[in-house]
Order: structure tokens, then C-alpha cells, then sequence
């Protein structure tokens, strides 16, 4: 984190992101021979802008589960947070732009109170992330599914303006999603909250000997990525005018922003990672979007090649940093007991 | 004689009562107080032949909660279960259709097809490193994006009615249920059969290898292989329950939609815990069937279906808090006997990380 540590260390982190945006720029080169081949160009203004509008709303989530998944945790309620809060803000609204800052201040609430739930349920209650989400994912889609019969409330036209208008080739949202990334980027780097998300999601252990409150990163964690999961939310129900009960889900954000996250090179593990990864990944999604729609490829398609694109581009990662993280291997789950009866078991078997 | 065989049956209850209440066993107390509760409601549900029907419907869930075990408890995740039932079970009802000759050559290619995908899920695991969740989520979009791209989308007809019985028939005119369904005879078969593994030295070390990969490498596992067989195994699972789902639901692209988090939720309330190391594969299926029943209870109890998943989520979280904080007290105790060397391991383990942070 700072000059001191040993060489091999310090190589690591810039590494891992110079390596998410050559493979991004991989991706560019190979899309814009391949967009060139039928006959387009993949630099004019409307296909960055296509681009770039397909990075923002996935950027905002995975922005969040970045956080999240540094410390060890995930989050998989983030599809249902951002349905609920661009329903929210939709029906707070109501089409009047009097209603704008309630409607977007209500969303932004109640995303950080199911955070706070989410990271209370994982610190103090001890249940995994994994299932912690899960469970407040389920009880969020019931009661989406209760409440609401389709899409819902309306945006005033101001407000879709965000959704709508860009400088040049760059719209909006997208400069507002990397400006929340340069936020988070400096929360990281610069806080000491920040720094404890690395701590604890590197060895939740070491950083408790340390002195450190090892609930409290993962609740701002969970915090946070709840509110950008809201602002996703926001961005979507500007873009469509209203809100809508199915948008999360149907986007899939919940596993498509984990993939994007260690598409970023972040450790599922916790500990180790960058937002400016997150982006790079985020982008690579969104290059490889634009490009197979381009080209037309069938939609079953694309998932087939994402499936291979996120494994692949994993693999490569993890070939890569093997020698140098050898030390940390097997740390996971150095704390749970030792006198268990399998391993004895085993031992003697073999 | 007969005192110390006495205070072996007292304490054999005492250890009976604290399984029960233990994580492992509180599963079965939840299934228990399920089930009565349903007979409450609907005294049916309680008649033997209702019943079976009600195993039969559970069947394929609990099989696939058993393959779902083997990866977890080595520390492993399997998403793609699901999209490799709905990939089977559209092979299933595009290959076979009505020719019923083709049901065993057919039956064999699934087999081997469910084998290549776990074979390829633990080898991209243990050899590239990659972790499980992003592999088999990257399985689950390429197989489910890779079937509907060969089947257009849209699902071809059933296959042959011969193919289908293994899922819906059953052996007919037994005396009190009046049927045995294929499909609890299969889930018997594979408990069975699930048990004997987890007991041979290859379950053993598949728990060792979940509570502490490098632990068990210096014990002499083999982790690749054994893992590698875990992802094998539910990879199968998954296509026994895929075959049973064409003969019960039919072929559609959504059959099997959804089981890998039902499988993880029924493997998870059986006391299983994530991350690996602990857990019993009898709990799992105990935990498919506390889960269905929930579902069931439900729905008799007249909760509007779009409620159910909410109460869903606040169990299972319920479940587990509970399960982490009973684990949790236990292993303090267990800490205070053993802290000499229980404050050595982790220092020695993380000697190459702790710098890092310290710094």
C-alpha cells in the first residue's frame, strides 16, 4: 500500500491493472478490425457513445461490489436494490421536477438502509455474503413482485436529460459514473476506512490482532455498494421514463458485476484489487456488446462468448500473479478449527 | 451390567438431544416442524400415497443438492448446475423424440456430455486457478446461451413417453402407497450412494481439503483430483436430475432454471458451510426437503406466491445465522483447550501476507 513494502509486492497491484486495459485494448484492436470488416467504423462518435452508455449503468454496480468484494464478501441483492430504487424514484416523482431531489434522496435511503442490513447481517449475525444477499435479495423481490404489477410512477423530462444528453460523444451518466468511481478510487486510497476494506478483506484475522474493527468496513462496504446499485436504479428509470419492477433482474447485474469485478483483476477472495480494474472490465463488457451487435451475432451467442471471455481472461490473470501471491495461498480459512475428525481421517487413509 | 449400559443410553440421548440442536442436526428439527405443520393444514398431505408424491416432486432437487454438497464442502461453488439441467434436458427432447430406440444411446451421450462439463469445471478450477464461482458462472452462460442457439430458443417436443416414465412412473399397485415413483427409488440410490463416498477416504478428504487446502497438500491429498471429482459428481447429479425433470415438467428452456441457488440455499440450511470443511451430505438432502416443504407449507397456508420468496430469504438467513453463531460458541470452547498451537498455524500461514497490510 505504500513505498515500503518489498519489490515483488509492489509490482503486483499496477500490474494487474496495466494487464485488465492491454486486454482491453486487445479487445478494441480485435473489435475494430472485425466492426471494419463489415464495413463500419468503430470509432465514430455514435458507437463510443453506444459504448460508453452500456458502461454506465453496469459501472455504477460494479463499482459498488468492488467495494464489496474487497472485503471478502458479495453481493448479490444489487439487481433488486437497483429495481426497487428506480421504481422509488419513479413514484416519488411522478412526472413533476419539483419531486426530483425527494425522489432521488428516498432511493438513495432506502439503498442504504438495505445495505446496512446486508452488512449487519454479515458481521454480526456471522452468515456468509453469499447467502446474507441471497436471503435480502428474495425478501426485496417479493416484495417487488407484491407490490407492483409492472412498471410504475414516471420521470420528468428534466430528469431524463441525464439519461439523454451528452458532451460530444461522452454522455452524462457515464461522466457521472467515473466521477463516483474517482470518489470511490480516493475513499480507497485515501481514508482510513479505505484502507481497513484492504485489511480486512485480505486476512479478516490479521486485521483483528492489528486493532482493527473488522465489522465496520464490511457494513460501509455494503453500504455503499447499495447506494450505487441505487444510482444504477436511478439511471435506468431516467433512461426509461418510468420505473420498473423487472429491470434489475433482467440485466442480470448481480453476476454479470461480480464478473466484471475479477474481469478487473479484484481477488474473489478480498484484499486485493482496483476500482480503475472494475472499469477496464466494465469496459471490456461493454466493447465486446457493442462489437457482437455490430456484427449481429445471435443473442444466445453473446452469452456463450462471454461465458469464455470472463474464464479466459481470469485464467490469464491468475497465471500470471500464481508465483507472486504463493504466500497468501491456503490463508483462506485459517480460522475455522483445526481437531477436525475429516482431516485426521484423511491423513490416515493416505 | 446394566448401569453402565444405562448411562451409555442416557448419554447416548443427551448426544442424541445436542446433534439435534447442533447445526448438522437442527436441519432435521426444522424439517420436522415443517412437516407437521403441513399436516395441520391439509391432513392429506400426511396419507402415504400423497406423500410419495410429494418425495417425487422433492427427487430432483435433493439430487441435485447432493452433487451440490460434494463442491461445497471442498470449498468450491457449482453455478452452472441449472443451465446443465435445462442443456439435458433439451438434448433429452431433441434427440430422442418420439424414436424410443434411441433412449439408451442417447441416455449414455448425456452421461458423458454431464461428465465433460465437470470434468472441464475442475480442471479450469484446480489447474488455471481460477476461482469455481467465475468458472461455473462462466459454464452456466455458455451452456444455457450455447442450447438455445441449437435449439433457436424455442423447445422442441417431449421425448418418447418410455424415456419420460423414469420421471413420472413408478412401480405400480404396491400395497399402502400404491406407488413407488422411479424417481424417489433413483434419490434413495444416490443418498446411498452419496453416503458410502463421503465416508471412504475420498470424502474424507474432499472435507479436508475444504477446511484447509494447504493442510491437507501436506497430508499427501491429491487436491486436484479430488476436487476435479467433486465438480464430476455434481455434474452428474445434474443430469440424473435432468433426466427425471423431462419425464416430470417436460422440455422447456426454463426447467432447471434457478436450481443452482435452491441447490446452494438447500446445501447451506443443511448446516453445510460455505467455504468448505464441515458439513454431512444427509443434512443437504434433509435440506432440499425443509426447503420444498417450506414452499409447500406456503402454498396450503394460502401465502400469495409472490410472497414466497420473501419468506424464503428471511429463512435461510435465519437458518444460518443460527448454524454460524452455534458453530461459533462451539469453537470458542474448543479454542481456549487449544491455543498454544492454534495461535502458531495462522501466524506461520500468513507470514508472506501480513507485512502488506501492516505496512
Amino acid at each position: 500500500m505504500s513505498a515500503t513494502t518489498s519489490r515483488p509486492r509492489r509490482r503486483v497491484r499496477p500490474g494487474s491493472t496495466a494487464i485488465v486495459y492491454l486486454a482491453l485494448l486487445g479487445v478494441i484492436i480485435v473489435g475494430a478490425v472485425l466492426v471494419g470488416s463489415v464495413g463500419r467504423n468503430f470509432f465514430s462518435d455514435g458507437n463510443i457513445r453506444d459504448i460508453l452508455t452500456g458502461m454506465s449503468v453496469l459501472g455504477f454496480v460494479a463499482v459498488g461490489q468492488t467495494l464489496v468484494i474487497l472485503t471478502g464478501s458479495l453481493d448479490l441483492s444489487v439487481p433488486y436494490v437497483v429495481s426497487l430504487s428506480s421504481l422509488l424514484a419513479a413514484e416519488t416523482m411522478r412526472g413533476n421536477s419539483a419531486n426530483i431531489v425527494q425522489g432521488v434522496l428516498l432511493a438513495l435511503g432506502v439503498a442504504a438502509l438495505i445495505g446496512l442490513g446486508n452488512g449487519l447481517i454479515v458481521t454480526k449475525l456471522r452468515v456468509n455474503g453469499f447467502i446474507a444477499t441471497l436471503g435480502v435479495g428474495l425478501i426485496i423481490k417479493g416484495y417487488l413482485d407484491t407490490m407492483y404489477k409492472g412498471s410504475a410512477g414516471s420521470v420528468p423530462r428534466e430528469f431524463q436529460l441525464i439519461g439523454a444528453t451528452g458532451l460530444g460523444p461522452v454522455p452524462v451518466s457515464t461522466i457521472i459514473m467515473l466521477a463516483v468511481a474517482t470518489l470511490v478510487f480516493l475513499f480507497l486510497r485515501r481514508t482510513r476506512t479505505g484502507h481497513h476494506i484492504y485489511a480486512v478483506g485480505g486476512s479478516v484475522d490479521v486485521a483483528r490482532l492489528s486493532g482493527l474493527h473488522t465489522a465496520r468496513p464490511v457494513i460501509v462496504a455494503h453500504v455503499l455498494c447499495s447506494i450505487s446499485a441505487a444510482l444504477a436504479g436511478l439511471l435506468l428509470a431516467s433512461r426509461l421514463g418510468v420505473g420498473s419492477p423487472t429491470v434489475g433482474s433482467q440485466g442480470g447485474y448481480d453476476l454479470l458485476s461480480i464478473a466484471a469485478v475479477v474481469l478487473g483483476g479484484t481477488v474473489l477472495a478480498g484484499g486485493r484489487g482496483t476500482i480503475w480494474g472494475t472499469i477496464g472490465g466494465v469496459a471490456i463488457f461493454a466493447v465486446l456488446d457493442s462489437v457482437m451487435s455490430v456484427m449481429q451475432v445471435n443473442p444466445f451467442l453473446k452469452d456463450v462468448v462471454r461465458g469464455v471471455v470472463i474464464v479466459a481472461a481470469v485464467a490469464v490473470y491468475t497465471g500470471r500473479a500464481l508465483e507472486r501471491r504463493r504466500p497468501r495461498f491456503g490463508a483462506k480459512g485459517f480460522d475455522s478449527a483445526r481437531s477436525d475428525p475429516g482431516l485426521d481421517a484423511a491423513g490416515a487413509a493416505r | 451390567m446394566s448401569t453402565p449400559a444405562a448411562t451409555r443410553q442416557t448419554s447416548r440421548l443427551a448426544s442424541a438431544t445436542l446433534t439435534l440442536l447442533s447445526p448438522r442436526g437442527a436441519v432435521f428439527l426444522l424439517l420436522a416442524i415443517l412437516l407437521v405443520a403441513v399436516t395441520l393444514l391439509n391432513p392429506n398431505f400426511a396419507e402415504p400415497g400423497q406423500f410419495i408424491r410429494f418425495v417425487q416432486r422433492v427427487a430432483p432437487v435433493a439430487i441435485v443438492a447432493t452433487g451440490q454438497y460434494f463442491v461445497i464442502v471442498c470449498g468450491e461453488f457449482d453455478l452452472s448446475m441449472g443451465s446443465l439441467i435445462t442443456a439435458q434436458v433439451v438434448i433429452a427432447g431433441n434427440l430422442i423424440g418420439q424414436d424410443e430406440s434411441r433412449s439408451v444411446p442417447v441416455l449414455v451421450f448425456m452421461v458423458v456430455f454431464g461428465a465433460v462439463v465437470g470434468l472441464v469445471n475442475g480442471l479450469i478450477t484446480t489447474m488455471l486457478r481460477v476461482p469455481s464461482f467465475i468458472v461455473t458462472l462462466g459454464m452456466m452462460l455458455a451452456l444455457l446461451g450455447g442450447v438455445l442457439f441449437w435449439t433457436g430458443g424455442a423447445a422442441t417436443g417431449n421425448p418418447a413417453d418410455g424415456f419420460r416414465q423414469i420421471g413420472r412412473g413408478g412401480i405400480r399397485d404396491v400395497p399402502v402407497v400404491d406407488i413407488i415413483p422411479w424417481s424417489v427409488i433413483v434419490l434413495a440410490a444416490v443418498l446411498a450412494v452419496a453416503i458410502w463416498f463421503s465416508r471412504r477416504p475420498f470424502g474424507r478428504t474432499l472435507v479436508a481439503v475444504g477446511d484447509n487446502v494447504t493442510t491437507a497438500r501436506f497430508a499427501g491429498a491429491r487436491v486436484w483430483w479430488v476436487k476435479t471429482a467433486a465438480f464430476l459428481i455434481s455434474s452428474l447429479s445434474a443430469t440424473v436430475a435432468g433426466v427425471l425433470l423431462v419425464g416430470y415438467a417436460g422440455v422447456h428452456p426454463s426447467v432447471g432454471r434457478g436450481y443452482e441457488f435452491i441447490a446452494i440455499t438447500a446445501v447451506v440450511l443443511g448446516g453445510v458451510v460455505l467455504g468448505g470443511g464441515r458439513g454431512w451430505v444427509v443434512s443437504a438432502v434433509a435440506g432440499a426437503f425443509a426447503l420444498e416443504t417450506l414452499f409447500t407449507l406456503l402454498n396450503v397456508a394460502g401465502v400469495p406466491s409472490t410472497l414466497r420468496d420473501a419468506v424464503q430469504g428471511a429463512i435461510i438467513i435465519l437458518a444460518v445465522a443460527y448454524s454460524a453463531t452455534a458453530f461459533r460458541s462451539r469453537r470458542r470452547v474448543r479454542t481456549a483447550h487449544a491455543s498454544p498451537t492454534e495461535e502458531k498455524v495462522p501466524a506461520g500461514d500468513t507470514s508472506g501476507g501480513a507485512p502488506a497490510i501492516d505496512s
